[in-house]
């Protein structure tokens, strides 16, 4: 019996060797179809619609150089801002209907912990393209969900990183987040490692206003009574810039160093109310004057044909679908190179994208094997020059991903508790503006 | 509690509840005299701050001083008033002042969803901003604290000048009665020769101004994008809810209250910011169903 089963055995894996090895190649399709949801309404569209425009250009930049291995991709958008329920059916629709090859989901972190279970029950790969909850891949393991890019952790870590190495002298900090999962998670991220790294810091508010709030005037009058020397807020889009720009015309950015983790997307909106001295990031290592990949000829041709089409320099979700789409056709590459040039099957991609390195339009990002992108994180002041009308970004910081988040396997609430001193030692690599 | 803060509250609470009552007393307004809940009431507040930002805002690269954006937000918002609330009227709320209200619910539902994605379409989805009158009018400082003059004194002296001047319309002007006439009992204003149809257009078209004025004069404010009129709208039902619907001084003092709630809550209990105005709400219904102000009415037969 036990011979039977070994020879059984022995059988099936000389027949799945040569499966993977010439077999069945699968049939080259007409076109690499891939579905991506996006917000194209509601307050995220700041980042959806940028996301949508580079979208649309990388994948021409793609098809005018052959496509993927000779196929061209065709694009199947659908908006997030829908809602939940007719979000998760239009996935469903664009896997069994259209019958995309790869999704890209999602912006939100409501929506990627939603539809990321629905991608493996329909068997798709599926590509996080910019959303930031780290629970996705801490708390789950996946096989057809891969994150292109980093997440709350590191990019939280980074921003705590460069308060504390540039700017120590601080007693007291007051947070105004959002209030929904993203502006609560990530004060909870902040607040731990500061509490494990500086615990005599004293939190003197706590502002949660509501989603959308078009009036930050009793926050503001509160926080100019309280004078904290630091105010956090990781809000986006246009909470953020009615905030910076309310607290700006008070002369509260006079007196307290503002630190805002996502004002990279906000910079050429908020031009002159964001002060000098505010520290701003832009969730991974995205700005439109990267200091390594600036005079490269793909990102400056990238930042060109952006510019054509919207108005604007590219913000981070414009560079976190460059990632999403390098990673695609990296895996691809990858993937008919391992199939002895033939067309790949739906696993071997899946194989492919395992460990998988890929070049956006910063610097190489890794994928783990847990799936989670290892994304360098840049982080830096804002400071006011003659060549735009807006800030720039200077004194900037890129801090490696490694560093800055959990090892595979570990949650990053257990390990910001086991943050000691050392911690402020992370290494990072410094530029300035003009660099 | 020591008087600086109470100080701090006063001030934000009563900045912000005038804003909150300009919108909310179109609303309250229109319900009185036309028992129509208007939904796209919202829609004209985004129109109204849409429009007066990217007007003004053009207007400042031709030259234009901040504060001349003003009169240029009244002149929005009547145009916006008169042209859009009124065509509304005349075109689709007149045919159905005899349906019931769940219909008339739905029409006003459906005309705030294509003005919701028109104004997509017009506007896109990136948030607009202009505040050249509020930088002209500069700051003033309360106790180390400080204020903008724009959000402290002049949208409080606007929402009390739009207070006297709706009582004083209603109450001691021809056009102001009869409109009062067509609220307390239609078919007897019919019956003594008022045009109940006009009385209707005008009340509409006022209602829809002061929308769109409340839209515009928050437009230095804050950053005009998409979901702002849905949210006007939420605000100004409980506004109008707590107030009585219909009775203006009561919107006046819901405001008011829901905006002292909202600062009170900032400095104290954080917390509650969010739900602070329907709290306001369930207490103010809980001890009177009928709303502050509100008047049983004798039911016709």
């Amino acid at each position: 019996m036990l011979k039977a089963i070994a020879a059984a055995t022995a059988a099936l894996v000389v027949a799945s060797g040569a499966i993977t090895s010439d077999a069945i190649a699968a049939d080259k399709p007409d076109k690499v179809k891939v579905g991506i949801t996006t917000f194209l309404s509601g307050p995220a569209s700041v980042f959806g619609v940028p996301g949508r425009a580079a979208a649309e250009i990388l994948a021409k930049d793609l098809n005018d150089r052959g496509g993927i291995g000779g196929v061209p991709v065709e694009l199947f958008f659908t908006d997030e801002g829908a809602g939940g329920e007719t979000l998760a059916s239009e996935f469903r629709r664009l896997v069994q209907d259209e019958k995309v090859d790869v999704m890209m989901a999602a912006i939100s972190s409501g929506n990627c912990l939603n539809l990321a279970p629905l991608a493996e029950d329909l068997e798709v790969i599926n590509i996080l393209w910019d959303c930031g909850t780290q629970r996705i891949f801490e708390e789950e393991d996946y096989k057809y969900n891969f994150r292109t890019q980093g997440n709350a952790t590191p990019e939280m870590m980074a921003a705590l990183l460069y308060l504390l190495q540039t700017k120590p002298d601080f007693s007291t900090i007051a947070v105004v987040n959002q209030d929904y999962a993203w502006g609560r998670d990530s004060w909870n991220l902040f607040s731990s490692a500061l509490k494990a790294l500086k615990p005599d810091v004293k939190v003197v508010a706590e502002l949660f206003p509501r989603f959308g709030a078009p009036d930050y005037s009793a926050e503001i009058s509160r926080l100019q009574a309280l004078r904290p020397d630091v105010i956090l807020s990781t809000s986006w889009g246009g909470d953020l810039e009615t905030f910076v720009r309310q607290a700006s015309q008070r002369g509260l950015t006079q007196s307290s160093t503002f630190v805002l983790p996502l004002a990279e997307s906000s910079l050429q909106r908020l031009g002159g109310a964001l002060p000098d001295g505010a520290i701003v990031g832009g969730r991974g290592d995205h700005y439109f004057l990267h200091p390594e990949t600036k005079d490269t000829d793909k990102f400056k041709a990238f930042v060109a044909e952006f510019q054509d089409a919207t108005g604007d320099y590219p913000i981070y979700p414009a560079f976190h679908m460059a990632q999403a789409f390098a990673a695609l056709e990296g895996a691809y590459a990858k993937a008919i190179e391992a199939n002895g040039g033939e067309w790949p099957d739906e696993d071997q991609v899946i194989e492919a994208m395992n460990g998988l390195s890929f070049t956006g339009l910063g610097r190489e990002v890794t994928l783990r094997e847990d799936h989670q992108g290892l994304e360098d994180q840049l982080i830096g002041t804002a400071r006011t020059v003659g060549e735009y009308d807006f800030p720039i970004i200077d004194n900037m910081r890129i801090y490696a991903a490694e560093d800055i988040m959990p090892p595979v396997g570990t949650e990053s609430v257990e390990w910001i508790g086991g943050l000691d001193q050392s911690f402020l030692d992370t290494k990072f690599d410094a530029y300035t503006y003009g660099d | 509690m020591n008087t600086q803060l109470l100080l701090l509250v006063l001030f934000d609470g009563i900045a912000y509840g005038a804003l909150v009552f300009l919108v909310a007393v179109g609303l309250t307004l229109v319900f009185g005299v036309m028992r129509i809940l208007n939904v796209a009431h919202g829609s004209f507040y985004a129109l109204g701050a849409y429009a007066a930002v990217s007007l003004a805002a053009w207007l400042a690269t031709r030259g234009m001083p901040g504060w001349l954006a003003l009169p240029v937000y009244l002149v929005t918002a009547v145009v916006i008033g008169v042209v859009v609330g009124g065509l509304m009227e005349r075109f689709l709320l007149r045919r159905i002042y005899d349906n019931e209200q769940a219909l008339q619910l739905l029409v006003t539902f459906a005309i705030f969803m294509i003005l919701e994605n028109l104004q997509r379409v017009i506007w896109g989805v990136q948030p607009y901003f202009y505040s050249g009158p509020l930088q002209a009018l500069g700051n003033v400082s309360v106790g180390g604290v400080t204020y903008t003059a724009y959000q402290t004194l002049f949208l409080p002296a606007i929402a009390l000048c739009v207070l006297l001047g709706l009582r004083f319309f209603l109450r001691h002007t021809l056009a102001g009665s009869v409109i009062v006439a067509v609220t307390e009992d239609r078919e007897a204003a019919m019956a003594v020769g008022i045009n109940a149809r006009r009385a209707f257009l005008v009340t509409f078209v006022i209602g829809a101004t002061l929308a769109a004025l409340g839209g515009a004069l928050a437009s230095p404010t804050t950053s005009v994008l998409p979901g702002i009129g849905p949210d006007m709208i939420v605000l100004s039902f409980a506004v109008a809810a707590t107030a009585g619907l219909g009775q203006i001084e009561g919107a006046a003092l819901a405001a008011l209250l829901i905006g002292l709630g909202r600062s009170f809550a900032v400095f104290y209990a954080p917390e509650f910011e969010v739900v602070m105005p329907y709290l306001i709400m369930v207490l103010v219904l809980l001890v009177r169903p009928e709303g502050l102000f509100g008047r049983t009415a004798a039911r016709k037969i």
